[in-house]
């Protein structure tokens, strides 16, 4: 069975604020843009028989008071959402449920609600604990962009191209009134934002904030019995490949972006010219040009010439990242919801930045440190054959 | 206080699959597996191969030669690192075939001396009486 058009996104919303939000919690996070999302569809929460989140559906359903016919609780980082809606698009197009609430919020910066982080001086017998975090990696800065040097090496990739993502991106937030960062910057403020850990300066990072995303999914055939318009889901992909980064089979390509991508292609059935608009989960700088590559935009090394020469800035070939991205929008540790947020309102034609006529929209996500991915083709145009 | 609170850094803790690569390391020696089937060559350790899933394998010890695969330099020490920093983390590709995450020790860790593919060569770091951690330096 393919799921090309067999299930729709018919409610999303974020959090009604993003950024700083110091007096919400990350269950809280959760619940708030699960009713924005709600309202979005025009829905109440007694049409709600499926729920999927990192966070333990038990929580989130025994909060709003319903017994869920269908849950996921795939935690495999920062894609999750993706392949939440994944698996709920299967589950709606094969009756195991009618309409899902896809649910997300994160106090990744606030930290309210949240388990403490543990220090030094501790056993760990896990693989990251054994093979890596005894070298002194303090999160994902410093750790994510491993290859980056390698792949630098390989490609001819320059670090002026590196830098050239932030500077594109922020020609997009420059006109998102709810990103956190949206003054154009130049290259040359890039390498004077400070150093935090090597090639990556300050303004080749994710922003760290709180915030949160839900989605309604229903089957496709439902889609027009809400008042939105119909956001369907004609391809999806996921994969993982490693549990730590020094692992991956090639620290210069991401198989699971390239195992993910390429299914959710085949199953869409449309090919990279009918994409008018991409996201790339872009936690730091390195992820769209690997992005571009593994997907298939671009050929080998290319990736950071083509965001360098403005191709996916606005006016260009390929818009990407339109919200600014993780690195000038928003980003509370697992970004994926953002970036399906942002499709839909592209998609939708509601977006604060929009591209116009976009009808098609590629997004692909990443979780952990290239431990998993996750891919979808999201869609306005009524099915037909 | 402790001696582990003391050290301040992660410490490692073995699982049955990995407990040999430790036993070998606190002997100052690196030992890795190779697959006696289809003759693959891994790191980390298992207990089966991650080629063809087979589980008879072979321990055997690596020459402790390498060459830098890539790496970042860290602004922002980790806990215990705090009079490392700014301190490199990178790959060591083995001679062998298999690549390890590591320290490069014994020189300044800047990008003008950390050259990809510059040789290494393994080195054993006691940092607890019966802790001891491998890591690389300039061949
Ligand atoms: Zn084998």
């Amino acid at each position: 069975m393919s799921l090309r058009y067999k299930a729709a996104i018919v409610g999303a919303s974020e959090t009604t604020e993003i950024g700083v939000l110091p007096e919400t919690s990350e269950t809280q996070l959760h619940i708030d843009s699960a009713v924005n999302a709600m309202n979005n569809a025009g829905i109440g929460v007694d049409q709600i028989d499926g729920i999927a989140s990192t966070m333990n559906p038990a929580i989130l359903s025994n909060y709003l008071g319903i017994v869920p016919k269908w849950i996921d609780n795939t935690s495999v980082g920062g894609t999750s959402f993706l392949i939440h809606v994944r698996h709920a698009a299967a589950a709606v197009a094969s009756g195991l449920c009618e309409t899902v609430l896809c649910a997300m919020g994160e106090s990744g910066r606030s930290r309210v609600g949240v388990a403490r982080r543990g220090g030094g001086g501790q056993l760990d017998n896990s693989y990251p604990g054994q093979f890596e975090s005894i070298y002194g990696p303090l999160g994902p800065p410093t750790l994510f962009g491993m290859g980056v040097l390698r792949f630098m090496k390989e490609t001819g990739t320059t670090l002026e191209q590196l830098a050239s993502v932030a500077v594109a991106q922020r020609k997009w937030s420059n006109k998102v009134p709810r990103a956190m960062f949206g003054d154009l910057i130049t290259v040359d403020d890039v390498f004077n934002s400070r150093m935090i850990s090597y090639p990556f300066n300050l303004f080749m990072c994710c922003l760290v904030t709180d915030g949160g995303g839900s989605l309604i999914i229903t089957s496709a055939d439902r889609a027009k019995d809400f008042p939105t318009t119909p956001v369907y889901i004609m391809g999806t992909g996921e994969s993982v490949e490693t549990p730590i980064v020094s692992q991956m089979y090639d620290m210069t390509h991401s198989a699971a972006f390239q195992t993910s991508s390429k299914k959710a292609f085949e199953e869409s059935g449309v090919s990279h010219d009918d994409i008018d608009h991409l996201m790339v989960y872009d936690a730091f700088a390195h992820l769209p040009i690997y992005g571009l590559e593994d997907l298939g935009f671009v050929g080998r090394g290319e990736g950071g010439a083509f965001i360098e020469e403005g191709n996916t800035s606005p006016g260009g070939k390929l818009p990407m990242n339109t919200n600014g991205g993780g690195l000038s929008y928003t980003h509370s540790g697992m970004y994926g919801m953002y970036a399906i947020q942002e499709a839909v309102r592209q998609v939708r034609g509601e977006a604060a930045h929009q591209v116009e006529g976009v009808k098609t929209s590629f997004v692909q996500g990443v979780g952990g440190m290239f431990m998993a991915a996750g891919s979808l083709v999201l869609t306005n145009e009524e099915p037909h054959d | 206080m402790t001696q582990e609170q003391e050290y301040g850094k992660m410490i490692p803790e073995p699982v049955p699959e990995t407990a040999y690569f430790w036993e070998k390391v606190r002997e100052h020696e690196l030992w890795i597996q190779k697959c006696t089937d289809c003759d693959h060559v891994f790191h980390y350790p298992r207990f089966h191969c991650p080629k063809c899933t087979s589980s008879n394998l072979d321990w055997f010890q690596a020459s402790g030669k390498g060459t830098l695969y890539t790496y970042m330099i860290n602004h922002r020490p980790a806990p215990g690192f705090q009079d490392e920093a700014p301190y490199a983390i990178a790959v060591v590709q083995l001679e062998e075939g298999p690549r390890m995450m590591t320290n490069i020790v014994g020189i300044e860790n800047t990008p003008e001396n950390l050259v990809l593919d510059m040789a290494l060569e393994v080195t054993f770091d006691d940092v607890l009486p019966d802790v001891t951690i491998p890591k690389w330096k300039p061949a």
